[in-house]
């Protein structure tokens, strides 16, 4: 009952504290919406996207590119989330969190859980204004989607609850976004389909297929359609549970990484 | 005589510097202790030690008999915080923050309820309960920290330099308050600061940290008999010269 009531006020809090931010939601949301709205409109002449499955016809690059900005907007907020633990570590409500008599291991997935529940919230915002946009997926695809919503946010908060456990200072962060955000954004399926990138480097198109991030993106796209892609699910879990251990590794007081900063 | 803490040849290094070489005291319950030390003592790392945020494999800490890389679950129930720097979350109210910490030590809701009103109540605040954090002035702030800190009801207290940016009058007053719940409620202070003006009592407790050591503790007078010295300021002033 204890862990319970301890999950609901950390995942109550992280809410509380989004819905207290709208500036948070509209940056979070401004973002995607000027890829979809400015960038895949102006795409739609030069790339024409061929038949691939989930897609069971010819698609716009705007309808291409939707799952690409699902994943930009919970990779985002991954890194937002970081850079607030960060903030809260150097700042002491980190600290609060640490200090409650439950394993360090439950409060830091506690943690993870929140943020997955904001980053789905972002999304589903998101989606919305792309419906009303005419950018839409089929209907039951909103429902379907979820699930992977929740693996993704999964693997990339935990990707986030790790960076932040290794970033010294918040000043660091700067570093996070050329090193960690842009590969894995740009290096991935989210802007481009990996046939279209094979055509210009096939180095390119094998980093591409590495990236977890690209499975992240196609476990959505397919999820969108009502479809399970077995390949991307095993592999944004597999990495998603990696990185939690790893993070919970980070946070851990004896073997930690935070012990090594004396913060 | 129950000790409250317990603290047993303490080291800490980072690195090739050492913050805290093997420090030992202890707080007994019910009474009010000083760990006082000029800015770079090692007060700061001992309260990450003594809040688990990391620990130590050179030496022990016991809250209530509970070794807290043993036992840290029933240590850290034992044990209220308030920390240095401000942890209030200022876009919540001053409810929402309350609970959220009798959350995390699993309080249901209809109990934290009471134990909001009953802290409220002690710190002069009940009708700002649903004011957001952020219209509080830094006292009052203070005030909701150490009434946060009460939630779960803890016997033994640990605030790291709480007075830190506030004016005299409210420093006076937030000494006053702990003071109270020590006499009152039976709970163990241990408060760390660098301003001997926050100690007067003849009953409080001292213990002198400089540059990672305990250079002595005991009551004032006990401190400034050992020293062969009349008055705190003389102790700690040439300490303070040291450490800048």
């Amino acid at each position: 009952m204890k862990w319970m009531i301890c999950l609901h006020a950390i995942v109550r809090r992280e809410l509380l504290r989004f819905l207290n931010q709208p500036s948070r939601l509209i940056s979070a949301l401004v973002r995607p919406l000027i890829w979809l709205l400015v960038f895949a409109t102006g795409f739609r002449a030069a790339l024409g996207v061929a038949i691939a499955p989930p897609y069971e016809t010819y698609i716009t690059y705007s309808v291409y590119v939707l799952p690409g900005l699902v994943g930009m907007v919970q990779l985002f907020n991954a890194m937002q989330s970081s850079l607030s633990m960060v903030y809260d570590r150097e700042m002491g409500s980190m600290r609060m969190l640490l200090t409650s008599p439950l394993p360090r291991w439950y409060l830091i997935t506690c943690k993870l859980l929140a943020g997955i529940a904001v980053s789905v919230l972002q999304v589903y915002a998101f989606l919305a204004v792309a419906w009303l946009c005419d950018d839409d997926a089929p209907l039951f695809g909103y429902v379907t989607v979820l699930p992977a919503l929740i693996a993704n946010g999964l693997m990339l908060g935990a990707l986030g609850l790790l960076l932040s456990s290794l970033i010294r200072q918040l000043e660091n962060f700067a570093g996070v976004m050329n090193f960690v955000v842009f590969p894995l954004f740009f290096l991935s399926t989210a802007l481009y389909p990996l046939w279209k990138i094979r055509e210009g480097s096939e180095l390119l198109a094998d980093i591409c297929a590495l990236n977890p991030f690209t499975h992240g993106v196609e476990l959505v796209r397919f999820a969108l359609y009502g479809q399970i892609a077995p390949v991307p699910t095993l592999v944004v879990l597999a990495v998603g549970g990696m990185l939690l251990i790893l993070a919970i590794i980070g946070y851990s007081p004896s073997r930690g990484l935070i012990r090594r900063k004396g913060r | 005589m129950t000790l409250a803490l317990e603290v047993t040849g303490l080291s800490y290094s980072f690195g090739a510097k050492r913050a805290l070489s093997d420090v030992s005291f202890t707080v007994e319950a019910a009474s009010f202790t000083a760990l006082l030390g000029p800015n770079g003592a090692g007060k700061t790392t001992f309260f990450s030690l003594a809040t688990r945020l990391f620990d130590s494999p050179a030496g022990a800490i016991r809250i209530f008999g509970r070794d807290i890389r043993h036992h840290p679950g029933e240590a850290l129930a034992r044990l209220g915080v308030v920390f240095q720097d401000p942890t209030l979350d200022l876009d919540l109210s001053v409810e929402q923050n309350l609970r959220y910490a009798a959350a995390l030590h699993g309080l249901g809701r209809r109990e934290a309820g009471r134990r909001i009103e009953r802290e409220l109540a002690r710190f002069g605040l009940a009708d700002r309960r649903h004011e957001k954090a952020r219209r509080l002035n830094g006292g009052h702030r203070r005030r909701i920290e150490i009434a946060r800190a009460l939630m779960h009801e803890p016997p033994l207290l640990l605030l790291d330099e709480p007075t830190v940016g506030l004016d005299v009058p409210t420093r006076r007053q937030l000494v006053e308050m702990v003071h109270r719940l020590c006499r009152e409620d039976g709970i163990a202070v241990l408060w760390t600061t660098h301003l001997i003006d926050e100690l007067d009592g003849a009953d409080d407790r001292v213990v002198l940290l400089s540059q990672g050591r305990v250079q002595s503790r005991g009551t004032i007078p006990e401190v400034l008999a050992a020293a062969g010295v009349s008055d705190l300021a003389s102790l700690f002033t040439p300490l303070a010269a040291l450490a800048s």
